[in-house]
């Protein structure tokens, strides 16, 4: 008899192909779905289990379903793609440097003078110490390192 | 309470990012990382093309100069929130505007 196409490999696989993708372009947005990935991991789940599902009918019934060749290699291919994944969320973006002499709690927060956008030149110390005419002092300020935009 | 942010970009992609993302607060250039070391947040060979960058930190300085609160995260995918932040601004008591002098 004409054997079926095994769908379930297909759309397993194009599932970890959208969790990747969607991960990149929607879910990194949001702090959400970012600081632990939880949608990401659902939706690569939901493909591995749905690859199995295929692989074990393929296995079950070769002369009813195709996919014995497919199936593996979509399965070995997803699996990569997963741990790929899991190594660059739970284990590069980790390797952080100890920044044990960054300024803690209660020490004075190190001066500095750098260029802004337009290339006016800022001074920590300046701008806590000036106010605004009329208004209320200045509170503070809220440094934010971050690694550029590239 | 003034926002600041500060990276190794040279102040032209500074000025392009926050243009195309519609900020308004402050962008600082330390590309020779004498901030960032200052402040030990140096990530070697961590950008796109090798060259150091900063490892994200948040600090919360108050109008004496001192700091009090500091976000170091455990992955670069982690940053502080908004919302973490102004709780954290309410709890020291640093929005209130300071009483007018005499």
């Amino acid at each position: 008899m004409k054997r079926r196409w095994n769908i379930s490999i297909w759309i397993g696989f194009l599932l970890i192909l959208t969790a990747f993708v969607t991960y990149v372009t929607v879910f990194i947005r949001f702090p959400i779905t970012r600081d632990f990935p939880w949608a990401t991991l659902l939706i690569f789940g939901a493909g591995l289990a749905l690859i199995l599902r295929g692989l074990m009918r393929a296995s079950r019934a070769p002369q009813l379903y195709r996919g014995r060749i497919a199936g593996p290699i979509l399965m070995a291919l997803g699996a990569a793609l997963f741990l790929l994944f899991g190594y660059g969320i739970f284990y590069a973006a980790r390797q952080l440097p100890a920044s044990a002499r960054a300024p803690q709690v209660g020490q004075k927060a190190p001066d500095f003078t750098l260029p802004d956008q337009d290339g006016v030149p800022v001074s920590l110390s300046k701008l806590l110490a000036s106010g605004e005419t009329g208004a209320a002092r200045i509170n503070g300020a809220l440094l934010i390192f971050y690694r550029g935009y590239w | 309470m003034r926002v600041i942010g500060i990276s190794n970009d040279p102040p032209g992609t500074s000025r392009e990012h926050r243009r195309k993302q519609g900020y308004t607060f402050t962008l600082l250039s330390d590309p020779s990382y004498e901030v960032i070391r200052l402040y030990d947040l140096a990530h070697e060979k961590a950008g796109p093309a090798g060259e150091d960058v900063a490892r994200p930190a948040e600090f919360l300085i108050d109008s004496t100069g001192t700091v009090r609160w500091v976000n170091l995260t455990e992955s670069y995918a982690v940053r502080a929130r908004p919302e973490q932040v102004l709780q954290v601004i309410d709890e020291l008591g640093l929005g209130r505007p300071a009483a007018a002098s005499p």
